[in-house]
């Protein structure tokens, strides 16, 4: 595929979960109520580019990657995904629309299903919970292949599990088969569950926080290796992060989620060297640096208070509780996406006229 | 006079397959209203530190050798009855790591704060004197007094740590010891904190010791900082000596490591990983994964020399040999 091409389409996309009434509520017949984890939100990955998603916990971010790799459907809206050539090929009619998007909000025949499997591959946050403790490292690299049927032999699986194990600097590889998790540090570990997402040539990967239960040396590697991969296969990453400084690092474009909806977006130098969402803003002044000076002065976060549940979110603008330049229209009316310089959108109401 | 003078303290762990050298001749001190900052990968022995200075090492773990002094007083010397008595809460408290977690959860904010107060106050303060002292330190960490009340499911990560504060703050002390505080926090809430315990610090005149692997939140309140290496302290000084200077070749590369929001200079790291404390490589213990490695890092520990005034480091490369 052709670089900038977009790969991936989300337009309105939801995810609500029920919450479990209680008996009166049922007896009184109240309408049941969700927790709107994703709210409406549209983005657009094109190939080749890495795409953050930062918010702080709560905020979606997990539940947009998870709809993404498909490990959960969503309630609402379409995610439309662009398979490379080969698959399209393979692909029964009726599936793909005339640009060759596939929709995975839909329900896909097992056949199609499994080939799009292959190409969305997931990185897991905590690589302590993400390894299965009773399989050797051979094995967890072994299973994707057996599930869809990559080498037929058993040396050609060992060759590409030998590969897969070099490309993620865990070498020599031999001596990495027969260990079982508990045998590997944090960021081997790491290594072993992002080896295991590449292992199947996926052409999108979701990185869901890999690098936040690591320790600050560690990041950096584990960061810098990922970037080499993305680079050297040409992928695209859906990178999901609380840390801004890491996705200023490491993308292209960043989409700043806040209870669900996006908030703002666009190219990274342009969200992080001029904010325009008095969130945005907050979170980059909260970000620490390592200058001695800053014990002297107050960190100045211009917002209040803490993000409130995803069950009982307020009317009209989400974040307008703990916005300091909260208006009246703020508290009526959900603010618009509104393009304010190429390719960087904003939902504020500072920014629109009304 | 230090308030908290720590000399050559070692802290091993007997285990059944050897002596653990968790920490490893370590020696600092903490002036009144000072805040030092410890950092170091996991695994380096931050945290034993800390427990030592508490004398709640967890066996088979125990201190082996070296002075704790408070304000005179030997630690290492004391009886544990003596260390429960007059030292902990009192004069030095913790806040131990992800103990944001560990509130009771059947008992209301107000019994925890008080509980802790009437074990270790020798009786001066009743039921009530405790709860409105509690009250009090409430408002001082930034909520209100209703959250006395409140049980630790209503409260979010950030009110729960502002909870935990207020504890160690109950009796008084004057040392306070912080282990991760805001590791499990959002960067928002991790700024509030911090600039909590910025504001705590200059109304109180506290001391306090800050143990995290994160360097940029030890740039934020502290005087003084420790880096930690397997065990051993490798380089001490006043943060700008540290950060602006950094000498070991381990702190610029820790502090090379930091993906910065400011630029997007490029990040590098530190290869390998730090060795197991049960069988440290000899010589210096940082020379496996040093650039600049030479023959005598492998055969003799280096020294601890001060190169400038107050700036202490431990590497072959600033001392003769």
């Amino acid at each position: 595929m052709v670089n900038g091409e977009i790969i991936l389409k989300a337009k309105g996309l939801k995810k609500y979960f029920g919450i479990r009434r209680s008996i009166s509520e049922v007896l009184a017949r109240k309408p049941p109520r969700y927790v709107k984890a994703v709210d409406g939100i549209d983005f657009d990955i094109r190939v080749g580019e890495v795409f953050c998603l930062v918010g702080e916990s709560g905020c979606g971010k997990t539940t947009t990657g998870r709809m993404i790799a498909r490990l959960l459907p969503p309630t609402e809206g379409s995610l439309l995904y662009k398979p490379t050539r080969e698959t399209l090929n393979k692909i029964p009619p009726g599936y793909a629309d005339k640009d060759g998007y596939v929709d995975l909000s839909r329900k896909l025949p097992k056949k199609l299903d499994k080939l799009l499997r292959q190409e969305i591959q997931i990185v897991f946050q905590d690589p302590f919970g993400s390894l299965n403790p009773r399989m050797t490292v051979y094995n967890i690299l072994k299973e994707p292949l057996i599930v869809h049927n990559i080498g037929s032999t058993e040396s050609e699986r060992r060759e590409i599990i030998y590969r897969a194990l070099t490309e993620v600097k865990l070498t020599p590889p031999e001596q990495f088969f027969e260990r079982y998790p508990h045998m590997l540090s944090g960021g081997q570990r790491q290594r072993v569950a992002i080896a295991r997402a590449m292992i199947l040539r996926p052409t999108l990967v979701v990185a869901d926080e890999p690098v936040s239960m690591l320790d600050v040396s560690i990041r950096a590697e584990i960061l810098q290796l990922m970037l080499d991969m993305q680079k050297g296969r040409n992928l695209s990453y859906v990178f999901i992060t609380h840390d801004l400084a890491v996705a200023n690092y490491l993308c292209s474009r960043i989409a700043v989620m806040y209870l669900g909806k996006i908030v703002e977006i666009g190219p990274t130098d342009l969200v992080i060297n001029n904010p325009m969402h008095p969130y945005t803003k907050a979170l980059i002044a909260a970000v620490p640096e390592p200058d001695p000076k800053n014990r002297f002065k107050i960190r100045e976060v211009p917002i209040k208070g803490e993000v409130p549940s995803a069950a009982n979110i307020p009317p009209g603008c989400r974040f307008h509780p703990r916005c300091p330049y909260a208006m009246d229209v703020c508290r009526r009316e959900e603010p618009p996406m509104i393009e304010v310089e190429p390719g960087h959108y904003v939902a504020c109401w500072l920014h629109s006229k009304h | 006079m230090a308030l908290l003078e720590v000399k050559d303290l070692k802290t091993y762990y007997y285990t059944l397959s050897g002596i653990v050298k968790a920490v490893d001749n370590v020696s600092f001190s903490l002036e009144k209203g000072e805040v030092l900052g410890i950092a170091g990968e996991s695994g380096c022995g931050k945290s034993t530190l800390a427990w030592s200075l508490l004398k709640l090492v967890p066996p088979p773990g125990r201190i082996a050798g070296g002075k704790i002094l408070v304000k005179d007083n030997d630690l290492t010397k004391m009886s544990d009855d003596e260390v429960r008595s007059k030292i902990r809460w009192k004069t030095i408290s913790m806040i131990f790591q992800g103990a944001m977690n560990s509130l009771h959860p059947m008992y209301n904010v107000g019994e925890q704060l008080v509980e802790a107060l009437r074990y270790h106050s020798s009786g001066e303060f009743d039921e009530e004197a405790a709860l409105n002292k509690a009250a009090e330190l409430l408002e001082d960490v930034g909520l209100s007094k209703d959250m006395l009340r409140r049980y630790p499911h209503e409260l979010s990560g950030g009110q729960k740590q502002r909870v935990v504060i207020a504890m160690s703050l109950m009796a008084d002390p004057e040392i306070v010891i912080a282990d991760e505080p805001t590791t499990a926090l959002d960067v928002i809430v991790q700024a509030q904190i911090l600039n909590l315990f910025k504001k705590l610090r200059k109304e109180k005149d506290l001391s306090m010791i800050f143990i995290t692997h994160d360097l940029s939140v030890i740039a934020e309140v502290s005087d003084k900082v420790a880096i930690m290496y397997a065990g051993k302290i490798v380089e001490y000084g006043t943060s700008e000596q540290v950060f602006l200077n950094p000498l070991h070749p381990y702190t610029q590369g820790l502090l090379k490591s930091i993906p910065k929001i400011r630029s997007k200079e490029k990040i590098e790291w530190i290869p390998g990983v730090p060795p197991g404390l049960a069988n440290p490589p000899p010589g210096c213990r940082f020379h496996p994964r040093c650039p600049y490695a030479m023959d005598v890092c492998r055969r003799e520990e280096p020294p601890m020399i001060e190169v400038e005034p107050g700036h202490y480091v431990a590497c072959w490369l600033h001392s003769k040999r």
